[in-house]
């Protein structure tokens, strides 16, 4: 059998050159660690960050990859901001290729405790963005006829927690999105997948660590790995779902996370 | 920095079944990335096509002929991998067969051959690699299931057998080797144009047009479409993703 993909040479197959990329929450953690494997791979990348203040160090570091960065300062709880983000990447770029949906927040406490307000707030932010950004960036995708859309899950999108039952419910909810993401708009040659980080050790894991502190070696005692996550872990599985590496791959959940999930 | 993630140069992978379909299609993937190839087959005039193919397209590669479920043969297929390549990085186990047959056909020693074509060999396999991988510091084992690793078929128990074992058999081996900087995944290949497939479609009425109805990248797959994923799994790129089932089958499997 000689499948069409063979003859590509493989540094082709996992090359960004000329792409253009948007990262939610792209100014830290695990969202920056996308970008520069994305950056690395020749893509364009817009970071849109709520938080300015790690902007300019961000797009600093990106540009070293000698690609051109946009910083742009969007909420993706306001779905004004969202259009805002659409309208000047177009605008900067011409162009949308791949949607990273990574911004994301969490808001810890027991269930029977929970607000409806901090319930809704981690909904909105997690889930409901990833689909006011997907439906913001579908026109120019299916005009150029493909597109590629990685949602950033969880392993709480399988797993359960019970001090973050809005995470976990927002998580296991952008999981079937992509799945009804990925049957949507294979028609259109968009492929969406979804990738479910373990424990990585960003700002938001350093602040969940320090309400428990037994959190870091209790994480490190069940990673097969033996270590906590990097953002940089990352990188590769961006670069190939983002890719033309991964144009039979949609609906697909890929973990991140040193084996944590399949420890029994 | 990226093409370093990717890059194979100077790492030696085996691929069980890899003269042909799937196994020929990640074969290519990992010899562009810069791996030398060691294509293992019972088909040796294929195994000797597939080769010369690798070697022509600039990369080292090797045909040996080996029983994949036989211990011994295997043993002697690894001595030989390390004696001829020097050193074992990457073992993809792909080689599979299918009998099919419903439940209350299948004969036990039709069973048999398939649980250990498909799920056996893989033990046998990833055993007699593991020494060398875990004294070079690393490797990483990628293991064929199929889209039978997560649903049912009327007629193929073996096989789905096989296949959802091979899932468990990949989250074993994660979680064992992963002190051992060992990397093991699956990958669930969706419908694949391939020879055992072409079989399948003649013998199962209306298969390759209710294949595609379901799909929704609306085509079957091609053996090109796993050079992305073997390349990735066997790379860096993928150090900390290990113990996974990467259904590769333009969404077959989330098809509501």
């Amino acid at each position: 059998m000689h499948g069409g993909g063979g003859h590509l040479l493989t540094s082709n197959l996992f090359d960004l050159t000329g792409r253009v990329a948007i990262v939610t929450g792209g100014n830290t953690g695990i969202g920056l660690g996308m970008a520069h494997g994305l950056a690395n791979a020749g893509a364009a990348l817009v970071i849109a960050d709520r938080n300015r203040d790690n902007a300019a160090s961000a797009k600093a570091e990106l540009e070293t990859s000698g690609h051109p960065v946009l910083a742009l300062t969007t909420d993706v709880a306001d779905p004004n901001s969202i259009a805002q983000m659409v309208s000047a990447t177009l605008n900067a770029f011409g162009r949308i290729d791949i949607l990273v949906n990574n911004a994301g927040i969490s808001i810890s406490a027991p269930i029977e405790d929970m607000t409806l307000a901090d319930w809704q707030k981690v909904i909105d932010v997690n889930m409901t963005a990833p689909f006011i950004c997907a439906q913001a960036v579908y026109p120019t995708m299916k005009a150029a006829g493909r597109g590629k859309i990685i949602n950033i899950a969880s392993v709480l999108a399988t797993l359960g927690a019970g001090g973050a039952a809005n995470y976990a419910s927002s998580k296991g909810g952008i999981l079937q999105f992509t799945r009804a993401l990925a049957t949507a708009w294979a028609a259109d040659n968009i492929q969406s997948n979804a990738i479910l980080p373990g424990w990585i050790d960003t700002d938001l894991t350093k602040r969940a660590k320090d309400i428990r502190p037994e959190l870091h070696d209790r994480i490190l005692g069940r990673v097969p790995a033996q270590r906590w996550g990097r953002p940089d872990d990352l990188a590769g599985a961006a670069v190939f779902l983002a890719s033309g590496a991964s144009d039979f791959v949609n609906g697909a959940a890929l973990t991140v996370d040193g084996g944590f999930s399949i420890q029994g | 920095m990226t093409a370093g993630l990717f890059d194979l140069s100077g790492k030696v992978a085996i691929v069980t079944g890899g003269n042909g379909g799937i196994g020929l299609g990640m074969a290519r993937g990992l010899a562009q990335a810069g791996a030398a190839i060691a294509v293992v087959g019972r088909n040796q005039t294929k195994s000797k096509d597939a080769v010369a193919e690798l070697t022509e397209s600039g990369a080292r590669a090797v045909a040996i002929a080996a029983d994949v479920t036989d211990k011994t043969a295997v043993d002697g297929m690894i001595a030989r991998v390390l004696k001829e390549l020097g050193r074992i990085d990457i073992l993809i186990n792909n080689a599979g067969i299918n009998i099919r047959k419903p439940p209350h056909e299948i004969a036990l020693d039709e069973w048999d051959s398939v649980i250990k074509t498909n799920l056996t060999s893989a033990f046998v396999c990833s055993q007699a690699a593991h020494p060398a991988m875990k004294v070079a510091g690393g490797g990483k084992i990628i293991n064929i299931g199929s889209m039978l690793s997560i649903f049912g078929a009327s007629f193929a128990p073996a096989y789905a057998a096989s296949k959802g074992g091979i899932v468990q058999f990949t989250r074993s081996c994660a979680v064992a080797w992963a002190p051992h900087n060992i990397q093991c995944n699956a990958v669930l290949p969706g419908w694949i144009d391939t020879e055992l497939t072409q079989n399948a479609r003649r013998e199962i009425d209306g298969l390759h047009d209710k294949v595609l109805a379901r799909t929704p990248a609306g085509r079957w797959g091609a053996s090109g479409d796993f050079a992305g994923i073997a390349v990735f799994l066997s790379s860096r790129a993928s150090d900390f993703v290990t113990g996974t089932a990467i259904p590769v089958d333009g969404g077959f499997s989330v098809q509501g």
